[in-house]
């Protein structure tokens, strides 16, 4: 299994390439066999167009930065002439994307092929993938258990070995923390980084797309190619750097890494603690120095967050009116009936569910209550971690309070699912970038082996920073080399 | 904030949204447990604090006032539900 094309790293592949033991074709055609051999358990991909992906890899170009590679894409990231249906009932089988996404336009232009749309939750609200309108991902580490979510699939078929690598995004921590659960590498840019540009929108002001990888050296090669500033997206900055790669030297010394005391409390299991410590310890060995830092506003994030995220939810999801695009229910009364009945049908509880809150929120007579209160708080949890980086290049936490939980275990209590995403929120809310890479396995009482990951956190445009102290950690541990499968 | 719990049926209606009678209890329990822990908000002190509607603040993103092209009638009805005279077809709109 060693040997599998879908066992390798993006620059394990290009080296094959160029080396000639390997041609797209082959690759691209072996990858999918291997999917269809080894993705009926895990369930990570929604569809495969193989024979736009073969078309592509005849056609491949092994000279660009990504020539040639097959990559994963999130079922919410249009990729002109496949069905983008975010794991939907409302959209399955009734969108086709009529144009590429920009970070689809970049990865293709930088020679990369789009193979295969892959789980999430519907419209990427959940953190387990079981929102999903279609079917349940499960994770390859332990098939009771969720792959984490939004991006789960994302996670999952990087983690199965069945991509290489793969695009998710991230609103409140749908990259990391699938990552983290998976045992692989997610990193979630600092926003506007990435063009928004194709992104079926969640929450608009806390989206960022990001790459899902088997090291950091492969995030940075995927996050030089997709990002840039980009004049179909407003919001997008000027934060591209074409060599991040060359910015990852294994050299940490002297950097001051950040230790929220806030964040290092009861809530956090006693495994996972134990696993970042020595991650932590593992650092100073490195020459970086630990400081504790006071992020004060932590346990007002998810409150704000749900009130934030749901209210651009209910007003971006509000296109879909059954009108241009999307599954239409037959025989409606008139045309308030049409809408009602259409998105009804097509909604599934935990997106009804968001709609229905980020409403009520916005309504007359709550939202200044809620919204713009929220909107307050969140103005003083950017300014906690302005502060916090006046001091420190990163800071560093669990990932997720818990590893991976049982399929099953918190749908039925939707706030507690919400209050284990205390790690990553934070970062959508104050539009700074993260990763999160592996320290770690626990063992779980049924005798599983399951990973844990180490969230990094830096400023706005630091990404350069991050990936290097997570790249430095991955080059003095083998956590990356464990695979779930024997 | 208000004390009063979530009317869901209603909230439901505005957002273009039917419940049965299950999902409207469900929904009630768990989007009041949501909005009571929210609640929490009101303990901290925002006075002066002005609200972040972004991460970056941008203002005034502008483009050369050139014409481009878009992506035309056949692409942009390709997904319609319905479509008559390269429109899009709805249901009745006036009686």
């Amino acid at each position: 299994m060693s040997s599998s094309v879908g066992s390798l790293t993006i620059s394990q592949l290009k080296e094959a390439y160029l080396k000639g033991s390997l041609s797209p074709t082959d690759a691209v055609s072996e990858l999918i066999n291997e999917i269809e051999a080894r993705d009926s358990d895990i369930r990570a991909y929604i569809s495969i167009d193989k024979e736009s992906a073969l078309e592509s890899a005849k056609n491949a170009d092994i000279s660009k930065p990504l020539g040639g590679i097959p990559i994963a894409i999130k079922d919410l990231i249009n990729v002109e002439g496949q069905n983008c249906s975010c794991a939907s009932q409302i959209l399955k089988n009734s969108y086709t994307s009529t144009y590429d996404a920009t970070a689809i336009y970049k990865l293709k232009s930088n020679g990369a092929i789009p193979l295969g749309r892959v789980n999430m939750d519907e419209f990427a609200m959940g953190s387990s993938t079981e929102n999903s309108g279609f079917h349940i991902t499960k994770n390859p580490w332990d098939l009771s258990r969720i792959p984490g979510g939004s991006s789960g699939g994302s996670a999952a078929c990087v983690a199965n070995d069945t991509a290489i690598a793969s695009l998710g995004s991230d609103t409140g921590g749908s990259i990391r923390q699938p990552a983290s659960f998976c045992g692989v590498v997610g990193l979630k840019p600092s926003y506007g980084t990435v063009s928004r540009y194709g992104l079926v929108a969640f929450a608009s002001s806390l989206d960022q797309i990001g790459p899902i990888t088997k090291s950091s050296k492969d995030a940075a090669l995927l996050l030089s190619a997709i990002s840039g500033k980009d004049s179909l997206d407003s919001t997008s900055i000027d934060n591209h750097d074409k060599d991040l790669l060359s910015k990852l030297d294994g050299n940490i010394s002297g950097m001051k890494i950040g230790m929220p005391k806030e964040y290092f409390t009861d809530g956090i299991d006693s495994e996972v603690l134990k696993c970042v410590n020595n991650a932590i310890k593992n650092l100073q060995d490195l020459g970086a120095e630990i400081i504790e830092i006071s992020l004060p506003h932590t346990e007002y994030a998810i409150s704000t967050y749900y009130i934030i995220a749901t209210a651009e939810a209910s007003a971006n999801l509000a296109r879909f009116d059954a009108v241009r695009y999307g599954n239409r229910s037959p025989d409606p009364e008139n045309i308030i009936d049409h809408y009602i009945k259409s998105r009804s049908e097509g909604f599934g509880p935990e997106v009804k569910r968001r709609i229905i809150l980020g409403t009520y929120v916005l309504s007359s007579g709550y939202n200044d209550a809620y919204y713009v209160k929220a909107q307050k708080v969140r103005t003083l949890i950017r300014n906690d971690f302005k502060n916090a980086f006046d001091k420190v290049d990163a800071i560093i936490s669990p990932t997720a309070p818990t590893p991976a939980f049982k399929i099953g275990q918190m749908s039925k209590d939707p706030l507690e699912m919400y209050l284990a995403d205390i790690f990553t929120i934070a970062a959508n809310l104050s539009g700074i970038c993260g990763i999160s890479t592996p320290c770690g396995f626990v063992d779980t009482s049924d005798g599983k082996s399951i990973p844990v990951g180490l969230q990094i956190l830096g400023p706005p445009m630091k990404e350069s920073s991050i990936l290097r102290i997570a790249d430095a950690y991955e080059q003095s541990t083998d956590w990356l080399s464990i695979k779930p499968y024997r | 904030m208000s004390d009063s719990s979530i009317d869901v049926k209603y909230v439901a209606n505005l957002a273009r949204l039917d419940l049965n009678e299950e999902e409207i209890q469900d929904f009630t329990k768990q989007l009041n447990d949501i909005i009571s822990f929210v609640k929490q908000l009101e303990r901290v002190n925002t006075t002066n604090i002005e609200p972040t509607s972004h991460a970056n603040a941008v203002v005034d993103v502008i483009r050369e006032d050139k014409l481009r092209n878009g992506m035309g009638s056949d692409a942009a009805l390709k997904n319609a539900p319905d479509q008559n005279n390269q429109q899009f077809k709805v249901t009745r709109v006036v009686e």
